[in-house]
């Protein structure tokens, strides 16, 4: 019998000295295979005397156990070391950005106006729509406007060479949602609306919403409620409002709207223009001949309307300051609406 | 309009500052748009007379004048520059210590070696006009030495108010003045002075033949006038302070009387009218030569006034200049005239003209104010150029004047349209204020509007005044009373904002475009159609209503690509307006574009263009929202706009909803495009109509998958092989993907090869070997004889 603890401290300096799970599996067979030097110290057994043989057996089991360890210990470690070697080698640059396609955005009026919509839509109200190409009766007769009324001036008319013409206001939704409807009727119309006016502060075609609710019993107070609950539901924050009497042919009594500065609180600032009020609406309770030309009977309706432009709205909301960039679609200025 | 304080005064005493009245009158209706002071702040100047005035002796353009400025002792020597600068001569002279507007010091200087202790004034050099025309010139019997603030009461402040169009009865100081007494409680004054005498006889003759149109017409002869005089300064100052430019005492006085009791006048000479005047509609196509020299053509429901010889002027909108009045004037025939708003309104805006008269006749004259305008224009005229006043002479049909008719005005209407309701002494005092007659009655009051109220005649119109008058802002807020209303929500209409969410959320930004587009860009993409032109476009490139969304799109893309934004995902949402049976018919459409690289530029993928499948992509993630993505398909097509070999029109059920495609290489050249576009556009109502999800079973068995690559021909759609694919494999196939197609080495010209990856489950069984076998023998078969497929191995 060679000598045992040698061979076993040879076992174990080899299984040391292994870098490599590969070597370490030599040094296993070497040693503890089959035909391994310390599993063929066992053959050596049939040469010692009987009584020798148990705890000769014992040593080399001992040793052959001491190595297994050894070699157990040293693969895990191996292993270990080589998982860390390959996330090592695996690392990534967390800073570069990630791959495919940027998000787009919904246009800052669709957005305003859709917000509108949700106010009111909470409050009951449905959406209406109409044609944007109007005739005569609905744009203005049914409204009141006869040919020939100086209102028809503040309205700068497209025409077709038919006599028909663009809408000029979203107030015919009005008369065609009230000809053969049922009252009550709670209503908004938002759409797009003409104008033949082009300048720092116009543009041809530009937004409107139109609110129109009719029942029994509705009244100037209740228009003054609506329109200041939705500035203050819109703007999320406390607002002052006032009306002033005006005068819309399809009102009466008749009111602009106006509510404090939203730069300034109501201090006064260039956009309010030192007043510290801003024009915002424009209201009134439905007048009588608007009923009689939708066969609705003024002596037992009353109703409310009023109308805003959805991109003021939108300029205050979110500090654009030319309307003119709502139609140019410059993805520059689009890209700034992302958020949703 | 524009309303000097000074001369309100005249006729209210408010007790008001110019800002506090400013917002009172805001809160009645009439919204301040501005106060300015009539005058600069200046001081120290004072009216002088030039006694003598010599050349400069070293300057040829200046003269050296002595002055007397009224504080007795030597004259002032003042050296002038103003051509007009003579002995004589009252003017104005910012004396040594002046400040004038701009904080311009005037201190005693030598002027080329001469000393000057002062300067005499323009009017622009006090900031009273624009025009420089010389020193000013006074009056001769104008004080010496006297302030000129104080002389012209420049001490005044003009506000701007907006007045309505239904309240043209407030377009003069009168009747602002009446506004302002109702508001104030204060007493409504009046400054006019005795009629003047009648001295001469002479009349002019006039005949109504319109009576409708004109029922009513103040005419007065007055001789003997001379129209070189200048008006007086208070008179030339208020009109400036107005607005209008004073020009020789007729003019200037029937303007006066216009701004002041809203009465349009007008002035022919007398000498130049022939034989008698006629109110009557003019013929169809006559000519007129108007005082601003302008020609136009009339139509018969035009009114003017014409003389034996044929038109002398635009009744009510303005005088003809054939009988206009000159600086040689001495004879002048006055009218004052009523003509109904339906004979004026819109007449003039027919003729491009918009005139002090036309704007007040339109909404409505006050056709009792005539007699006091003549008297008060005949004051004034005769007070400043002299003249004989004939008897005025009243032309009328009583039985057309308007009537105002009274109005009932029931408490329980107003209560139920303003939610409050005053006290019935608040009500009837506020209304008489304002000039109403009211008497009480069982139900509230009957309300009788004075004569210049044109725009009350219904109930409403009474409670507007009410409420105008107790203030909007007294008028509690009151929101309805909670009800109970739940609503069904449905569930297959288009959800707008989750539509454009889901475009933004693939790269997309919504645009919003003019609906009206450029004729040339839309010829070209729709030779064939005609969109409506509009008879007044705003430019040449907005002329006809848009056909597709596409114009606006390509628009869209070339304004960013000049921007250089070259690549763009946009997409738009609104009307088209496409030639239908009865006219035009308006289709919401959804249409969306992509041009430029396929990713934005990145580390982590190549740089490759968009194509046709990468918009394709995004439409059927679109369409998927329906709930129904299996109902739509796309069969090659052709569209005049897009390359022929790249066309799609989407079905859904077989029906037409949409197209997709590239844009033809022409356009993209045409419109110098980078990239070519990739465009869709749906019919929104009907390509987007959702579905409510209905539940099939899920199988519990396994699925399998076999692959199948073929060889088929070029020409052969996808679409074939899938139909026939679907109909043998009846309700196992559950899914077909196509994961690859190859054209090129390895395969003959003219063929391509299609590798198919085709998954099998049944609901009520595991599918075996020889059931799998079976199918793809029954496939590969079919598919050799239908579409000519020869099996790859």
């Amino acid at each position: 019998m060679d000598d045992l603890p040698a061979l076993t401290r040879a076992a174990l300096d080899e299984v040391a000295a292994s870098a490599t799970l590969a070597a370490l599996d030599e040094v296993r067979v070497r040693w503890l295979g089959k035909k391994g030097a310390l599993t063929e110290q066992l053959k050596s057994l049939g040469a010692l005397a009987p009584a020798e043989r148990p705890a000769a057996g014992a040593r080399i089991n001992e040793a052959k156990g001491q190595v297994q360890v050894a070699l157990d210990a040293r693969r895990t470690a191996l292993e270990r070391a080589a998982v860390e070697a390959a996330l090592q080698a695996g690392r990534l640059d967390v800073s570069l950005p990630g791959r495919g396609e940027t998000r787009g955005a919904i246009h800052p009026v669709t957005r305003t106006r859709l917000r509108i919509e949700a106010i009111f839509r909470e409050a009951g109200f449905d959406v209406a729509t109409g044609p944007e190409i109007e005739d005569d009766f609905h744009n203005f007769e049914a409204l009141n406007i006869p040919a020939d009324h100086p209102a028809r001036a503040m309205h700068d008319t497209f025409y077709f060479p038919d006599g028909r013409l663009l809408r000029t206001h979203t107030s015919p939704v009005q008369i065609r949602a009230m000809r053969g409807a049922q009252m009550p009727l709670a209503i908004i119309a938002p759409g797009r609306v003409y104008r033949c006016d082009y300048d720092v502060t116009h543009t041809p075609m530009f937004h409107q919403i139109e609110g129109l609710l009719v029942d029994r019993h509705v009244n100037f107070g209740n228009l003054k409620s609506v329109l200041h609950q939705f500035l203050e539901a819109f703007f999320e924050r406390d607002l002052q409002m006032r009306l002033r009497p005006s005068y819309f042919p399809f009102t009466e009594p008749s009111a602009e709207v106006d509510m404090s500065c939203v730069f300034c609180s109501g201090a006064g600032c260039r956009v309010c223009k030192h007043t510290g009020w801003l024009e915002i609406a424009g209201c009134g309770m439905v007048h009588p001949n608007v009923f009689r030309a939708c066969d609705v009977d003024p002596e037992i309706w009353t109703g409310y309307a009023f109308g805003m432009g959805i991109e003021r709205l939108a300029m205050l909301r979110y500090g654009v300051n030319d309307l003119r960039l709502f139609f140019e679609n410059d993805l520059r200025f689009l890209r700034q609406f992302e958020a949703s | 309009m524009k309303l000097s304080l000074d001369w309100l005064r005249d006729w209210v005493d408010c007790g008001l500052a110019p800002a506090e009245l400013g917002a009172r009158l805001t809160m009645a209706g009439f919204e301040l748009e501005s106060v300015t002071p009539a005058a600069p702040a200046f001081a120290g100047v004072v009216t002088a007379r030039i006694l003598a005035a010599e050349r400069h002796p070293r300057a040829d353009k200046l003269q050296v004048c002595r002055v007397d400025a009224g504080q007795g002792g030597e004259p002032l020597q003042i050296v002038c520059g103003a051509p007009n600068a003579r002995a004589g001569l009252i003017t104005v002279l910012a004396q040594v210590g002046a400040r004038l507007p701009n904080d311009v010091a005037i201190r005693a200087a030598k002027l080329r070696g001469v000393e000057s202790a002062g300067m005499l004034c323009s009017a622009r050099e006090l900031g009273l006009s624009e025009t420089h025309e010389g020193i000013l010139e006074l009056p001769a019997d104008t004080p010496i030495g006297q302030d000129l603030r104080e002389l012209m009461r420049l001490d005044d402040t003009v506000l701007e108010l907006n007045v309505t169009p239904n309240r043209g009865d407030a377009m003069s100081v009168l009747g602002l003045a009446r506004e302002v007494a109702a508001l104030t409680g204060r007493p409504l004054r009046s400054p006019a002075g005795a009629a003047a005498p009648t001295t001469t006889a002479a009349t002019f003759p006039v005949r109504l033949d319109a009576a409708q149109a004109c029922p009513r017409f103040l005419g007065r002869v007055i001789d003997g006038i001379d129209n070189r005089r200048a008006s007086p300064l208070w008179l030339r100052e208020r009109l400036r302070r107005s607005g209008v430019r004073a020009i020789s005492p007729v003019v200037d006085v029937t303007n006066y009387v216009l701004l002041e009791l809203g009465q349009p006048m007008h002035a022919y000479d007398h000498d130049r009218l022939q034989q008698s005047i006629h109110v009557r509609h003019a013929n169809e196509g006559e000519p007129l030569e108007l005082l601003d020299g302008r020609r136009v053509e009339l139509t018969s429901n035009m009114l003017v006034i014409a003389d034996a010889a044929g038109p002398v002027g635009l009744a009510g909108i303005m005088g003809g200049a054939r009988s206009a009045v000159q600086d040689t004037t001495t004879r002048v025939f006055l009218e004052a005239a009523y003509f109904a708003p339906q004979a004026i309104a819109g007449r003039a805006r027919r003729l491009g003209l918009s005139t002090d008269a036309s704007q007040r006749f339109e909404r409505g004259v006050d056709p009792r104010i005539g007699q006091r305008a003549m008297e008060r224009a005949t004051e004034l005229l005769v007070a400043i150029a002299g003249g004989e006043p004939g008897p005025i002479v009243v032309t009328e049909e009583a039985g057309l004047l308007p009537v105002r008719t009274a109005v009932p005005l029931r408490r329980e209407r107003l209560q139920r349209l303003l939610g409050t309701l005053p006290d019935d002494g608040v009500i009837e005092r506020l209304l008489q204020g304002l000039g109403m007659t009211v008497v009480r009655d069982e139900q509230g009051f009957t309300v009788t509007p004075p004569s210049h109220r044109f725009d009350i005649a219904i109930e409403p119109d009474l409670i507007e005044e009410v409420a105008r008058l107790i203030g909007y802002d007294t008028i509690p807020e009151a929101a309805p009373t909670r009800t109970q209303n739940l609503r069904p929500r449905s569930e297959t209409a288009i959800d707008e904002q989750r539509v454009l969410d889901a475009l933004a959320a693939r790269g997309y930004h919504e645009i919003v475009s003019f609906a009206f587009v450029d004729p040339a860009l839309q010829q070209r993409l729709y030779p064939q159609l005609e969109g409506a032109t509009l008879a007044n476009p705003i430019a040449s490139d907005l002329a006809v209503m848009r056909l597709s969304l596409w114009p606006g799109l390509l628009r869209a893309i070339r304004e960013n690509q000049h921007r250089q934004q070259d690549r763009l995902r946009i997409c738009e949402h609104g009307v088209v307006f496409q030639p239908g049976t009865d006219g035009v018919r308006e289709v919401t459409m959804l249409a969306a574009a992509f041009t430029g690289p396929r990713l934005p530029e990145q580390w982590g993928a190549a740089r490759e263009t968009t194509d046709f499948y990468d918009l394709k992509g995004d439409l059927e993630a679109v369409l998927a929202s329906t709930g129904r993505a299996a109902a739509f398909s796309f069969i090659a097509s052709t569209h005049p706009c897009l390359h022929p070999g790249r066309t799609a029109r989407v079905l859904r059920d077989g029906q037409p909803v949409g197209w997709l495609g590239e844009l033809h290489p022409e356009l993209v050249a045409a419109l110098d495009l980078t990239y070519a576009p990739q465009l869709f556009e749906l019919e929104y109502n009907i390509a987007l109509r959702v579905e409510v999800p209905a539940y099939t079973e899920v199988s519990r068995f396994p699925r399998v998958r076999r692959d199948l690559a073929l060889l088929v021909d070029e020409a052969l759609p996808f679409s074939a092989i899938r139909e026939r694919v679907t109909s043998v494999a009846a309700g196992l196939l559950k899914d077909l993907r196509v994961f690859d197609v190859y054209r090129g080495a390895g395969i003959e010209p003219g063929r391509k090869s299609i590798a198919l990856g085709l998954i099998f489950q049944d609901n009520s069984r595991t599918l075996t070997d020889e059931d799998i076998a079976r199918l793809m023998a029954a496939i590969r078969d079919d598919l050799s004889a239908s579409v000519k497929a020869r099996i790859r191995e």
